[in-house]
This record gives C-alpha cells, structure tokens and sequence, in this order.
C-alpha cells in the first residue's frame, strides 16, 4: 500500500497539480493575512470605542459590545453561508472569494477585539490615574502608558488565535472558493491517493501557520524584553 | 491668601458620604499633615483636590484661583501646579526610571528636553537613586520606586506636593530612606499636604496637624497640641492608641485597649 502511494507521488505533483496547490496556498495565505490584518485593526478600533467614556460615543459602544458578543458566538460557517446567500438575496453580484475575504475579516475582527479589550483592561487603573493626575490626554495616557503595558498581554493569544483562525479558513471551501482544503477535494476527486493530497496540504497548512508562531514568539520576546533592562532609550 | 483652600467640600462614593464638609487652608511653604483612622476621608481628599473624585459640594482655591473640576481647562490649570505621590507609588511600569520622570515635564508640558534631562539627574541623585536611570520600576524595590515618584513629581515644580500614605506600603526597613527624602523637601520649605500613620514623622516635620475622622477634621493644630494635649475625646483615643503602639512595641495589639498619652 505504502509503495503504490509512493509510485503516485512523481503523477500527483505535475505543474498543473503543483500550480493549482501553489495557488490554493496563497489564497488560504491572503485570507489568512487579511483576517489578521483587518482583524487587528478594526479589533482595536471597535475596543477602543468600547472601552472609551465619552458619552458621545455610546452608538458605537452599543454596536461594538452586540457586535463582539454576537459574532464570538455564531459558528464560523454560519456566518460564511449567511453572508454568501445574503449577499444573492441582496442582489449583490459578489465573487466566492470576496464574500470568503469579508466574512473572515468580520469574525477576526471580534475575535481580535474580545482579546485585545481583556489586555487594555488588565492595565491597573491606578496607572492611568497617575497619568490623568499629571495632564496626559486620553490619547496621550492610551498611547504612553496603556497600550505599552497591554502589549506583552495581548500578544501570545492574539497569535495564537491567528494560527487558528487560518485552520479556519478551510471553511471558505465550503463556498467554493479554491484555497488548500478545495484543492484537496479537487485532486481527491480526480482520482490521486486521499492520503497523498491530504498530506501534501498538511504540509502547506503547517508552512503558511508555523513562521507566524515564530513571529509570534519573537515578538512575545521582544516584547517582554522591552520592559526589562533595555539601557539608553531615548524619551 | 492661602496656596491652598478647601471650603465646605462633601464627597461621596455612591451613597456614603465620605467626606463631609471639610474646611483647611495650608499657607504657603507650609506642612499639614493629616492623620486618623483608615476610612476617616484623609486619601479621598487628596483624591479630591487632584480631580479624580469629583465633588458633591464646596470649593477648593489654588492660590486664590478656584477650580472648577467640571471644566476641562480649569482641571488642567490646578493639574499643571499641583503634584501627588500615590501610595502604590504608580510609576509607569513601560517606562524607565529617568523616562518617568521626564515623560510629563518634555511630552506633556513641551519643556525642553536637555534642560528637563539636566533637572532629573539632578533629581534623581538628590533622592539617591543618580545611579538607577536606567531600571525598570520591577526591577527597584519599593522604597526606591516611591523615591523615583517624589522625583517624578518634584520635577513638575509644583506649588504644592500631595503626599498620599507614601510609606504604607513599604517595608518597614525602607520607611526611613522615603521620610528621610520628604524632610530634604521641608527642610526647602516646599508646600505639602501629607496623609500619614507615621506619628513620629508627623510630630516632626508638619507645622500642623489635622485629626480626622467620618469625613470630617475633627482637630486641628499644632503637632504639641495635637499629639500632647489632644481637646477632643476622639483624637485623645486615637492618638493615645497609636502612640501606645508605638512606645511598645513588640506587644502592639495587647496596647490597643486606649492607654494614655504619653508625656
């Protein structure tokens, strides 16, 4: 059995085979690193309107905690059919992989908050108080002192959950979008060993997933080193 | 015209009063310290006067100009010529030593950067720590840490310096290196307003001291007449007590019974 896997191998990794995998990588890749990015971005913007206490702001407050709660609690594929049959219903003529890129970006985002809100939080009051006291600016106080410190805390779960969340996206599959996991259906279905295709994507999924640990690490280092001992930074 | 003036103030927590009608005035180059029981209002006056509990009621004057802790600009003003050192000592825990002590003066008051640098060293050096510019506050102990707050704060040249409780959370054998630091300050006649347990301390450095209790200044006086000839029975019992703790010792809960002062 082992040996007619092995004989398959030179028949599976064709050009064409090795182009359409390359290419379902790097989609599984863009939505992984857009769902980050986005989720980052927007995850901070919506906390920082959470957790702001300017009375102004309480629409956006209002829709940052429905937002977070909801989205944290619908499973992931939910969402995706939600968003691709709505987006028919709604008449909009929109791409398998646009509506894959929004709705990943849409569930990172509250994601991405929820952790970055319990680190903004877990800064001691008491810090922002000393801050208020000596005239800092909320954005003054937020950017000097409370960011700074939540930091080295929201760091090890965000990149953890990245590494989840590109496992995740697999599920764009479900839409017919061509990244990794559709690309095994493919050339499963074409007739090549399931155990071949399957190990072949594993591979892929582990090289796209393992250097963002790494960074994640090395930056949880840094990170943490920074508040250490670190002589003549300038003010 | 006092540097500081507190009229009437009430505060409270959601229902509880805690301070309620407090009326002193410290004069300028002048020490007040207040004293009393834990839950007498002593640190929430000082949270008052800072703008970090608003009032219910009354006023307070910084040098004749009243602050209004509703309005942003006139906060800011009272901010920019008071200080305060918190118990828990506060120091930004991102930032290093010398940066704590200049983050405000260089990024929140645009002072110039050399000049600001120059007065922190020499700050620095002055509460013993010139050779620590570089440590993070985890990395000091916390007598050292409280001693880089009095810097921090002493280099926003303030008109007067809160001291909040700035030994109790110290080790006792660091308690001397922090008081020995505060009376370098008196003895520049630096205007302080200071809540404290430390009696010895009181007696020596304050021009006046306030009893407290329920949210209110029971007594006030000079620290003799404070600590020697207490006139109301509740100062009378409170110092007695602290007093017989001190005097004896190894035995400090067999004294609280409320002994007599000691004279």
């Amino acid at each position: 059995m082992l040996g007619f896997i092995l004989a398959e191998i030179p028949r599976l990794f064709t050009i064409y085979n090795v182009i359409l995998l390359a290419k379902a990588a790097l989609t599984t890749l863009a939505l992984s690193a857009v769902g980050c990015a986005v989720g980052l971005f927007c995850g901070a913007l919506l906390t920082v309107a959470r957790l702001s206490r300017r009375p102004a702001l309480w629409p956006l407050k209002a829709f940052a905690f429905l937002y977070v709660e909801i989205m944290r609690r619908v499973p992931f594929l939910i969402t995706l059919m939600t968003f691709f049959f709505g987006a028919q219903v709604l008449g909009f003529d929109f791409s398998p992989l646009a509506i894959a890129f929004v709705s990943t970006s849409v569930i990172s985002t509250a994601f991405v908050a929820e952790i970055v809100r319990s680190g903004l939080q877990a800064v001691r009051p008491s810090q922002l108080e000393a801050a208020a006291v000596m005239n800092f600016s909320a954005w003054q106080s937020f950017w000097l002192v409370r960011l700074p410190q939540a930091w080295p805390i929201i760091l090890p779960p965000v990149f953890a959950y990245f590494v989840l969340f590109i496992k995740d996206t697999a599920l764009a599959s479900q839409a017919g979008v061509l990244e990794l996991t559709q690309a095994a259906r493919i050339l499963n279905t074409k007739g090549f060993s399931a155990s071949l295709v399957y190990a072949a994507v594993l591979l892929l999924y582990f090289a796209i997933s393992y250097p963002l640990a790494r960074l994640g690490v090395v930056l949880e280092k840094r990170l943490g080193a920074a508040r250490h001992s670190r002589p003549g930074r300038p003010v | 015209m006092a540097q500081l003036d507190i009229r009437g103030l009430v505060a409270r927590y959601s229902d509880t009063t805690v301070l309620d009608g407090i009326d002193l005035a410290v004069e300028r180059g002048e020490i007040v310290s207040l004293i009393g029981p834990s839950g007498s209002g002593k640190s929430t006056l000082l949270r008052v006067v800072t703008g970090l509990l608003r009032p219910v009621q009354g006023t307070v004057s910084l040098a004749g100009e009243r602050i209004e802790y509703g309005d942003r600009r006139s906060l800011r003003r009272a901010r920019d010529r008071l200080a305060i050192v918190f118990q828990q000592y506060n120091l930004f825990g991102n930032m290093n030593v010398l940066r704590n002590v200049m983050v405000s003066p260089v990024t929140i008051k645009r002072r110039d950067r050399r000049e600001v640098e120059t007065e922190a060293r020499a700050l620095l050096e002055k509460v013993g720590l010139g050779d620590k510019l570089d440590a993070y506050p985890d990395e000091l102990s916390g007598g050292q840490q409280q001693r880089v707050a009095i810097a921090r704060a002493l280099c926003l040249k303030p008109e007067i310096l809160l001291l909040d409780e700035v030994t109790s959370a110290l080790d006792p054998e660091r308690v001397g290196e922090v008081l020995d630091t505060i009376k370098l300050l008196a003895a520049e006649h630096m205007t302080l307003l200071i809540v404290s347990h430390e009696m010895g301390f009181v007696r020596d450095v304050s021009h006046r001291v306030a009893f407290m209790a329920d949210g209110r200044i029971q007594e006030i006086g000079t620290p003799a007449r404070i600590f020697d000839a207490p006139e109301v029975a509740r100062t009378r019992s409170f110092v007695s007590r602290i007093l017989g703790n001190r005097t004896n010792g190894a035995s400090e809960d067999a004294s609280f019974g409320g002994r007599l002062p000691q004279t």
